[in-house]
């Protein structure tokens, strides 16, 4: 043992692997900030979207079933309504995820979870596209 | 504690709420879904989800999910503008934060004073 290593290192073995070798396993070198981007991307776009889903939704205060079937069934509010439920519930499992890694530390249950939201999420998404397409083209 | 311990901020308490309202207005999206599906059935099905709705606490927890929907978009505004790299200093942080509040607040009452009155 040579007298510039420290007691860490002197009880350690020697470390025969390479430099990429000892970074694997360690994280993401191609999609780390995957999950960054695309929470920010969707954040975006709920900007305007929110606002004009807020905006249809007061309008429609009040109104009857056939007066609400015929404002969704407008192509632009079927599209927005469309991409609205496209983006947040794509947003919501973003956040939703980040929220469970940080305070679920049971393994099982974190895992659990994760299938729950991203399932949950993709059903809730289809099911309101499922429905704009209903409204919009069955009337 | 951490109330005890820890004074509390307005910067540290509304990211907490930024995670709780994301959560509440998660929860907002299914009701959403469900009220697309209402719709697009009709009939019965629409009756019984405008009758939910309209109770007085379906109102209350749509009054809940407007209010964490108006918050989550201000705050993630705020946080879209630190991500350009803007409003990072002290001053700035804080009086963002009491703008998002305020507006928060002020958006809400003005939604439901209208949807109250019977829409636009």
């Amino acid at each position: 043992m040579s007298e510039s290593k420290t007691p860490d290192q002197a009880v350690q073995r020697p470390d025969f692997r390479t430099p990429v070798g000892r970074a694997r396993g360690l994280g993401s070198g191609k999609t780390g900030t995957g999950h960054f981007w695309w929470q920010r991307v969707t954040a975006v776009a709920l900007v305007p979207l929110v606002a004009w889903f807020i905006g249809t939704l007061v309008s429609l205060a009040g109104a009857d079933l056939a007066t609400v079937q015929t404002v969704i069934a407008r192509p632009f509010n079927a599209i927005a309504f469309a991409l609205f439920a496209i983006a947040m519930f794509w947003h919501a499992k973003l956040g939703l995820q980040v929220v469970i890694e940080d305070y679920i530390h049971q393994r099982a249950l974190e895992v659990s979870l994760q299938l729950l939201v991203t399932f949950a999420c993709a059903a809730g998404a289809l099911a309101s596209l499922y429905a704009i397409a209903r409204i919009a083209l069955l009337g | 504690m951490l109330g005890t311990l820890y004074r509390l901020q307005i910067t540290s308490v509304m990211s907490l709420m930024h995670r709780v309202t994301g959560i509440i207005a998660s929860v907002g999206a299914f009701g959403l879904a469900w009220w697309l599906l209402a719709v697009a059935k009709g009939g019965d099905a629409y009756a019984s989800a405008s009758a939910c709705l309209g109770s007085p606490l379906g109102t209350l927890v749509l009054a809940a999910f407007t209010f964490a929907l108006v918050y989550h978009l201000l705050n993630g505004i705020r946080h879209l503008m630190w991500d350009a790299g803007m409003g990072f200093e002290l001053p700035e942080v804080y009086r963002s934060g009491y703008t998002v509040i305020a507006l928060a607040v002020v958006l809400t009452a003005v939604i439901w004073f209208i949807a109250l009155r019977g829409g636009a």
